[in-house]
């Protein structure tokens, strides 16, 4: 039998590690040998932006599920999934710049200045930068524990901009990015206790005047 | 221009094959086989640019939008086969002085089938190149007559949720309306179209029969068209009921004028990565851009 331990590290990790890469190199088999349809960079779009919106989700339902479960070893997935999601994302905004924009940097700017769903995509990917770039156990000790949680907060505002961008894109089918928008609020529900209970003051506090009666 | 005509069919001819061919199948063969034996060759007077190449039949009858079978794009090849196309027929109704219902053969057979390579741009910003089989719609509207006060025509799309599963998700208000003012229904480019690639129209591409405008965006050819209204009145079209703000009733290709939430300056040719620049009118300025003279086209998008 294996431990939790060992679930999480022998068969669930990987399983994480075979489909982060395995979507980018099926993308790119299928691109050099017309296997993505008849529109392929559409399919390439489709499905680095799925991904890394499916992965954010993912990335956020680590700790209502490890409260729930009271499985502490599932925090262990946590950056895994966050950075698929990142890199999934990358490559995304990636196909757009490229294939989209030809590199030109002032169509860039006038569409993401003039096309909200642009810029709530180029958002998103700002800011998944900068949690990326801290995701690694020697920033959490330079950051310190309590400003680097502040700081990776930011998932929640970048999740919803995924949400967002892929709902003002779709013409008229909204059902799918419904679903997903549903997703993220039912992930944010699950937390709501929790943060009620972290607002409360363990004693009242008389100086507070925000809890002062009216 | 590639205009090929298919020229007259002696009904000798013809009357031996009805008994055991698809009477569809044998006028659009019949169109091919004439086009081609007499065929000037492609090269030349149609505004084309050098990488207007034929876009691929399996990309033509396999990617489309038809949100009566779903609005994946893949979704009308694998939904559409079971649409009975085989009796059809076409209610001709409004100001016209042949109104009534028509089968499907007596309504098209009149006409030759003629072969027309056209760009056919989406709104979504992706074209293909389509070789369409059909006739101008000219010749149909001459034939049925229509009345002085007739100042624009409607198309309307089957409504048959039974058959048309995607009618049961009230994704778009049904049935499917299109429409043209007079004029750009009169026009030698637009065509009434039952074939592509030389065969019968595949039900996901508008079987069996489908109206293309090759200066518009790809969403005013009404397919799988049941009735043809002649009206005074401009039509309430479907896309300019969901939305109104992004979706007009002229909805011609113009580069210039972009839709709310993309530039259309650009298109991607489907199967190739990277855009080109988007035509005025498709490309077809020089034939149609006098449809419009004093018009604002930022207005009557």
């Amino acid at each position: 039998m294996l431990s939790r331990g060992q679930i999480i590290r022998w068969v669930v990790k990987p399983v994480i590690w075979m489909v982060g890469l395995g979507i980018p190199a099926w993308l790119t088999w299928g691109a050099f040998h017309d296997g993505l349809g008849s529109d392929p960079v559409e399919t390439i779009q489709r499905w680095t932006g799925k991904g890394a919106l499916i992965g954010l989700l993912l990335t956020l339902s680590i700790t209502p599920l490890r409260r729930r479960t009271g499985w502490n070893d599932l925090i262990r997935l946590r950056r895994l999934l966050g950075l698929f999601a990142f890199f999934l994302a990358t490559l995304h905004l990636l196909s757009y710049v490229v294939f989209d924009q030809s590199l030109s940097l002032v169509e860039i700017q006038k569409d993401v200045l003039e096309h909200p769903w642009v810029f709530a995509g180029l958002s998103t990917w700002l800011l998944l930068l900068p949690l990326a770039l801290t995701s690694t156990k020697g920033s959490i000790r330079r950051l310190g524990g309590g400003r680097w949680q502040r700081l990776h907060r930011l998932i929640y505002l970048a999740a919803a901009g995924g949400v967002l961008h892929f709902l003002w894109l779709v013409k008229k089918d909204t059902g799918t990015p419904a679903l997903f928008g549903a997703a993220l609020v039912l992930l944010l529900v699950a937390r709501l206790p929790r943060w009620k209970a972290a607002r409360a003051p363990r004693s009242p506090d008389p100086l507070d005047s925000t809890r002062a009666p009216h | 221009m590639i205009i090929r005509r298919g020229g007259e069919i002696p009904s000798s001819e013809i009357t031996p094959y009805q008994h055991y061919l698809d009477r569809r199948a044998f006028m659009l063969a019949a169109g091919a086989a004439a086009l081609g034996a007499v065929l000037p060759p492609r090269l030349g007077a149609w505004p084309r640019r050098s990488d207007d190449k034929l876009t691929p039949y399996k990309d033509v009858i396999g990617y489309n939008n038809y949100y009566e079978f779903g609005t994946d794009k893949a979704s009308p090849a694998k939904l559409a086969g079971g649409l009975k196309t085989d009796p059809w027929t076409i209610e001709v109704a409004g100001a016209v002085k042949r109104p009534g219902t028509y089968s499907y053969d007596d309504l098209v057979r009149p006409h030759p089938a003629e072969e027309r390579v056209y760009r056919h741009r989406c709104v979504e910003g992706w074209s293909m190149v389509v070789p369409w089989m059909g006739f101008p719609l000219g010749d149909l509207i001459r034939r049925l007559e229509p009345s002085s006060q007739a100042k624009y025509v409607e198309f309307t799309t089957l409504n048959d949720p039974a058959q048309m599963p995607g009618q049961r998700s009230n994704v778009l208000p049904w049935p499917y309306v299109e429409g043209l003012r007079m004029d750009e229904a009169l026009h030698p480019l637009t065509l009434m179209v039952m074939g592509v690639y030389g065969k019968p129209l595949p039900n996901q591409n508008g079987a069996p029969l489908r109206l293309i405008v090759p200066w518009k965006y790809g969403f005013k050819g009404g397919k799988a068209i049941v009735r043809i209204r002649f009206t005074d009145t401009q039509p309430r079209t479907t896309w300019n009921i969901a939305i109104p703000r992004e979706y007009g009733f002229y909805a011609n290709v113009n580069p210039q004028v972009a839709h709310p939430r993309w530039s259309q300056a650009r298109e991607r040719r489907i199967g190739e990565f990277f855009k080109q620049d988007t035509l005025m009118f498709n490309g077809y300025a020089d034939q149609v851009a006098s449809l419009y003279a004093g018009m604002n086209l930022r207005i009557n998008y």
